[in-house]
């Protein structure tokens, strides 16, 4: 139950350490991720898996999906990530890990759900927290803050109100920032104040 | 030959049906506005006759995109929306976001912020488990003990008004530090309270432990295995009603927790009456460690004053010197300046573990922040939990869970 380091050295060379401030991380081929899961679990005694997301890395990078994964350890008291790169930005498919932890249904559920990584495998691959026709993945960095006019999830309340969703005015607001850009933008001088509900939306 | 309900295992229970009738499967939805569902839980449920045969839990009823909202402002901007999550801890979830992003920076908060934190968090759970209590006593149709919390929890909120001045939304944590210091006579009052509330405590929990209806409602019931809370990754009460002695504020100490004298309170069937008598002993607990961090509590500073592009500037320096208001402007524009890294970072909260997982690309906005919520985790064993139980049993279980919807769906 100690350091799964040099295990995973020895059975896994196509992984590699990952820059981390805290646990232990490695990078992984989404090939060898499920092998390198269930080794750390049964081996290592990394028995709980806490959390499962993905990390978008703008659709200009490539690879552009990081899918996460964060093991616990419930004897030695450790966390352990392991991260794996989806191959094709446009259909970013994963194993799912649901063979392994029923846990990781709900988790990659959302993700799917989030950003659109399918995870072969699931045994019911719908989305979670929005609702199943939802034509978007709110989490992927093009998606805006604001949100996009989307129709409302019953079709006969939608042909009845004729309303739909609309986006958050919140979004361009005052001192709303995004990582990486300038943050005077943030101000409100220099925003377009698409915000505001009396403009014309861009 | 009558149903047998004795059967451990819901699965088993499910299949001993009796099969006299030729019987229809009937679906009924339940919420996402029923009482019994605390907040928006929609759940699906097939049924035979009044037995569960199929659940599946809708949510996102409640779904504010929590995290593309953190990756549109800085660090500090967000702890209001991390009151949103367990919105019946806020104190708690402030205290866990602040650590997690502390961790990021690798600051150090000086033991007096720590201690702080500490009380605030435990008070935070007392609160959310009286929460917990009460609604489980109503769900199960004890509405006296509701009655009993709610004057409990009232005080409590009394102290938080007067500590954050706001009851419910405190946003009362800085990266860095907390918002203000103390104010004067306020650590006597939460003695004060912890005095009176003991025995008020034990006679809560007197009108449930031995009472035959709310027995015969959770003994028994909605039983999680040992090897099933750790698959399905439950965590806090719900996962040491099975009998796993995980608690983070033992296991992985953080915010100074290893100086404080407590026990780590674990059921032993896993059934909706052990979650409950954990969060009782839990209750019991935080007070023992209220008490110790009130009685020791460290003076000193209650921000990291070495975290200059962290925490802003006190306001007397703010006004009387230039490079002050120049670095308390660029901490509120630019936001508090983080090295680039990954931190992944999870606190014993009052509904279990919540975690932060941060992205950083450096500066003050985060790249992704993804919040691992315990009652998310926690609700993801209903489809199995629920099967081959009445419906009016699943109340029960639902109210053991003791899950808030806000930080489900984020």
């Amino acid at each position: 139950m100690t350091d799964a380091a040099p295990a995973v050295a020895q059975n896994f060379p196509s992984a590699s350490p990952r820059p981390s401030l805290d646990c232990p991380a490695w990078n992984v081929p989404p090939a060898d991720a499920l092998a390198l899961l269930k080794s750390l679990r049964d081996d290592s005694g990394y028995d709980m898996l806490v959390d499962v997301t993905a990390i978008d890395w703008s659709a200009e990078k490539s690879p552009r999906f990081t899918v996460v994964w964060h093991l616990y350890s419930t004897t030695a008291h450790r966390y352990v990530r392991i991260a794996a790169e989806c191959a094709s930005a446009a259909d970013p498919v994963m194993p799912s890990a649901t063979g392994l932890w029923p846990a990781a249904n709900w988790h990659e559920r959302e993700t799917f759900d989030m950003f659109g990584i399918k995870f072969a495998g699931h045994p019911d691959l719908r989305r979670i927290l929005m609702w199943d026709a939802y034509p978007y993945f709110p989490l992927r960095k093009e998606f805006p803050l604001a949100g996009i006019p989307t129709d409302l999830p019953d079709p006969d309340i939608a042909a009845g109100m004729k309303a739909k969703v609309i986006p958050a005015p919140m979004a361009g607001g005052p001192f709303v920032a995004t990582p990486g850009g300038a943050m005077s933008d943030a101000e409100p001088r220099a925003k377009d104040e698409s915000w505001n509900e009396g403009r014309e939306k861009k | 030959m009558p149903t047998d309900f004795s059967f451990p295992d819901s699965a088993a229970k499910a299949a001993n049906l009796p099969k006299e009738f030729e019987t229809e499967k009937m679906s009924l939805s339940m919420g996402p506005s029923h009482p019994s569902t605390h907040g928006v839980l929609r759940i699906q449920f097939e049924l035979d006759g009044e037995v569960v045969t199929k659940a599946d839990p809708v949510i996102g009823y409640l779904h504010r995109g929590d995290e593309k909202i953190a990756e549109n402002m800085t660090y500090n901007q967000f702890v209001p929306y991390t009151d949103r999550l367990d919105y019946l801890a806020p104190l708690a979830n402030n205290a866990a976001y602040a650590i997690a992003v502390e961790r990021l920076a690798k600051l150090e908060v000086p033991p007096r912020c720590q201690a702080i934190r500490v009380i605030t968090s435990e008070l935070a759970r007392v609160s959310s488990h009286l929460m917990g209590l009460g609604a489980y006593g109503i769900d199960v149709g004890a509405w006296t003990v509701f009655m009993y919390c709610f004057t409990e929890r009232e005080k409590l909120y009394t102290l938080f008004e007067k500590l954050t001045g706001a009851r419910f939304t405190t946003s009362y944590s800085r990266i860095g530090g907390v918002a203000r210091d103390l104010p004067p006579g306020w650590l006597d009052e939460v003695g004060a309270f912890c005095t009176q509330f003991l025995p008020i405590l034990d006679e809560i929990l007197a009108l449930l432990t031995r009472n035959k209806i709310f027995l015969d409602r959770s003994v028994g019931v909605g039983v999680i295995s040992r090897a099933d809370a750790i698959a399905y990754g439950l965590s806090g009460p719900n996962l040491r009603g099975s009998g796993v002695a995980l608690d983070l504020r033992k296991d992985r100490p953080y915010s100074g927790y290893e100086q404080y004298d407590f026990d780590v309170a674990v059921g032993s069937t896993g059934d909706c009456y052990d979650r409950y008598l954990v969060r009782g002993e839990e209750m019991k607990q935080s007070i023992r460690i209220i008490r110790q961090a009130v009685a020791k509590m460290p003076g000193g500073d209650w921000f990291a004053r070495d975290a200059r592009k962290i925490f802003a500037p006190p306001k007397d320096k703010v006004l009387t010197s230039m490079e002050e208001l120049i670095n308390n402007f660029m901490i509120v524009t630019e936001g508090p300046q983080m090295p680039a890294g990954e931190v992944y970072f999870e606190a014993e909260n009052p509904k279990g573990t919540l975690g932060f997982f941060i992205v950083s690309t450096g500066g003050g906005v985060p790249y992704r922040l993804k919040i691992r919520s315990p009652s998310f985790c926690n609700l993801s064993i209903l489809p199995k939990l629920c099967v081959g139980n009445l419906v009016s049993d699943v109340v029960s279980i639902l109210g053991s869970l003791d899950f808030v919807m806000g930080e489900c769906d984020r």
